[in-house]
């Protein structure tokens, strides 16, 4: 298979090597084997010789039409989003990079890390709960989704924050007897940060379990089996043979669960809790420049949902491998093997 | 049943066999039942195959040849009966009077001398062929990676897959996968190999570099139970050919006997349906 490959590739590199009007017979050598033809008959046949004629391209009218409209349109937005004085963007360079905006934008990321991490945890183990063959873990794991799914995630900040009101104190110790190892006010342990990684991260567990469960269950049957015919270990088989290509299927989803988590952060303003948008609203509370102010926000999401899509590009394109017959080029490799195509056609036709 | 008569039949030299320590690989399987649901498929299957035989298993679609095969390492668990290798019972342990249903760890540690090979290669595709064939002696036997390595390379070698050890199984073909399979089921070094119809979902023209390997397994003195449909193949490589139908064991013998003198109907006609006309009796 391999040897036909390369024969081909030869017979066609070497009527391409031959310069200017190859022999008429070099053509056909070079499609007889690619086709399958017996050589006799690319001989036998009188093929007229294409070689010294010019490829026209293609033309595509309306596609140039198209391409003029939706220029002219994005155009417009742009010269609007720059020449509206109402914009401020001088109000929003001044404080884009300004310290308390700068210390909301670092409490957004921290809120978005632990609790997307620890939300992605605690979903992996309650896909896994939910797999499993105890029906117990299966119907709590159930439950779970079910009620975290479906409450505001806004009421489940505030019932967290105000714990203290439904339990007084919080205290650890065997459940039934009178035996405490330790006791809490709820007050003093569930603090704003506190409340608001919880609520995020009970949140943000329902929805992931759902996702890598979905994502275990993509893959195929017969890998197990391949796995424990081999011997190879519960816990490897896990996470050597179903979660590589479980990830394949996983990774859109929780890219989309974390990105929509990193705007969701916003929603514990109700906690008084000073991120990047509870930060912004306070200070356009005290100087009114309510429109750019919150473009100061967006623009800091912009900024963080594209770093993600770049990681998300990435990760994605590791889990691929093997799953895609050759992977295709990343933008950076096209844009390498395009100038690198680009100069080595320069140099052909300053030769020829 | 007619199944355990049919295994009682069989020559007296199969049934007495040598219990000493040298035997690798004697498979005996006894009265061995299994129903999924309602349906029954194994009813109470008798089979033993000798260290270092071949044994392939025939018949019609559905008549649990598949299902015997897996039930071999554990794959299925058997409703009832028993199956031992080397006198070492499947899945459960003899304590006493009672049989111990053994874990998970024990299990694998059983599969590591079985190796099995499927219908659908079931190869790890987003592991290269070298890392397939290199990661069980790893974690299931606990030999160095350079070692799993260099002895994968070996296996790749010896099926003619050498050049492409750092391929993934989708830029293979067919048969290119099954043979890395094969490879990967050698690794652990098996006494007994267990195929599932390994050339079904092959190409035809394909079939055979497939055939050819397994062939040469066949004078290794590995124990192989072979499910086919090849039937010039089986004939070819067997000891003994095992004709199944609807969950019993309804012939077996040598391949003369049961491919130009079978006594049961229930084979001739089966035989009669798949055989090409060249071999037809």
């Amino acid at each position: 298979m391999s040897s036909a490959a390369t024969t081909v590739a030869q017979s066609t590199k070497s009527a391409q090597s031959a310069a200017g009007p190859a022999p008429a017979a070099a053509p056909g050598t070079a499609a007889s084997a690619a086709g399958g033809l017996p050589p006799e008959d690319g001989a036998a046949r009188v093929a007229t010789d294409y070689s010294a004629y010019r490829v026209v391209a293609a033309k595509h009218p309306w596609r140039w039409v198209g391409t003029a409209v939706v220029a002219l349109g994005v155009l417009a937005v742009a010269w609007s989003l720059a020449t509206n004085p109402r914009w401020e963007w001088g109000v929003v360079a001044q404080w884009f990079t300004a310290q308390p905006v700068i210390n909301g934008l670092l409490e957004t990321l921290k809120l978005t890390a632990i609790s997307g991490v620890l939300g992605f945890v605690l979903g992996f183990i309650l896909a896994l709960m939910r797999l499993s063959a105890s029906p117990l873990l299966v119907s709590v794991s159930w439950t779970f989704s079910w009620i975290f799914r479906s409450t505001p995630l806004l009421v489940q900040m505030l019932l967290w924050y105000n714990l203290g009101y439904l339990y007084e104190k919080i205290s650890l110790g065997i459940p039934f007897t009178d035996v405490r190892f330790f006791e809490v006010q709820t007050t003093t342990l569930i603090s704003q940060f506190a409340a608001a990684v919880l609520g995020l991260t009970l949140n943000q567990a329902a929805y992931s379990a759902e996702i890598i469960r979905g994502g275990i269950l993509s893959v195929d049957q017969g890998q197990l089996e391949a796995a424990a015919a081999l011997g190879i270990p519960a816990w490897r088989r896990s996470t050597r043979i179903v979660l590589p290509q479980a990830m394949r299927a996983i990774l859109p989803n929780a890219f989309n669960e974390i990105i929509g988590l990193v705007k969701g952060t916003s929603i514990v303003y109700v906690l008084a809790y000073s991120e990047l948008f509870y930060t912004v609203q306070v200070i356009y509370n005290r100087t009114q420049q309510v429109l750019p102010l919150l473009l100061v926000a967006t623009l800091w999401y912009v900024v963080i949902t594209s770093v993600l899509s770049v990681f998300q590009y990435y990760i994605e394109r590791h889990y691929s491998k093997g799953a895609v017959r050759n992977l295709p080029l990343t933008p950076l490799q096209k844009a390498r093997k395009f100038f690198a195509t680009h100069a080595v056609a320069t140099n052909r036709a300053r030769s020829l | 049943m007619t199944a355990a008569a049919t295994a009682a039949n069989a020559p007296a030299t199969k049934t007495a066999a040598p219990k000493d320590a040298a035997t690798r690989g004697l498979v005996e399987i006894t009265k061995v039942r299994k129903s999924f649901g309602t349906t029954e498929v194994l009813k109470g299957v008798s089979l033993t195959v000798e260290p270092g035989g071949v044994a392939v298993i025939v018949g019609p679609s559905g008549s649990g040849k598949s299902t015997l095969l897996r039930t071999i390492n554990h794959l299925e668990k058997v409703d009832g009966g028993f199956i031992s290798i080397d006198g070492k019972l499947v899945g459960y342990e003899v304590r006493g009077e009672r049989l111990l249903e053994l874990r998970e760890k024990e299990i694998l540690k059983q599969r590591t001398g079985i190796g099995m090979v499927f219908q659908n290669f079931n190869l790890f595709p987003h592991l290269t062929a070298l890392e397939n064939v290199a990661e069980a002696p790893v974690v299931a036997l606990g030999r160095s990676k350079e070692d799993a390595r260099r002895r994968g390379l070996e296996l790749l070698d010896r099926v003619g897959l050498k050049d492409r050890a750092g391929a993934y199984p989708r830029q293979l073909s067919g048969g290119q996968q099954q043979r890395v399979a094969i490879a990967r089921a050698l690794a652990l070094d098996p006494k007994i190999l267990l195929f599932d119809e390994p050339t079904s979902a092959l190409d035809p023209e394909l079939v055979n570099e497939v055939l050819d390997v397994i062939r040469e397994l066949a004078t290794s003195g590995t124990t192989l139970i072979i499910v086919t449909h090849e039937m010039g193949f089986a004939r070819d490589v067997a000891d003994t050919v095992v004709f199944m139908d609807e969950g019993q064991i309804v012939e077996q013998g040598s391949p003369e006997h049961i491919f130009t003198n079978p006594q049961e109907p229930r084979t001739r006609s089966f035989l009669s349906k798949v055989l090409e006309p060249a071999f037809n009796i």
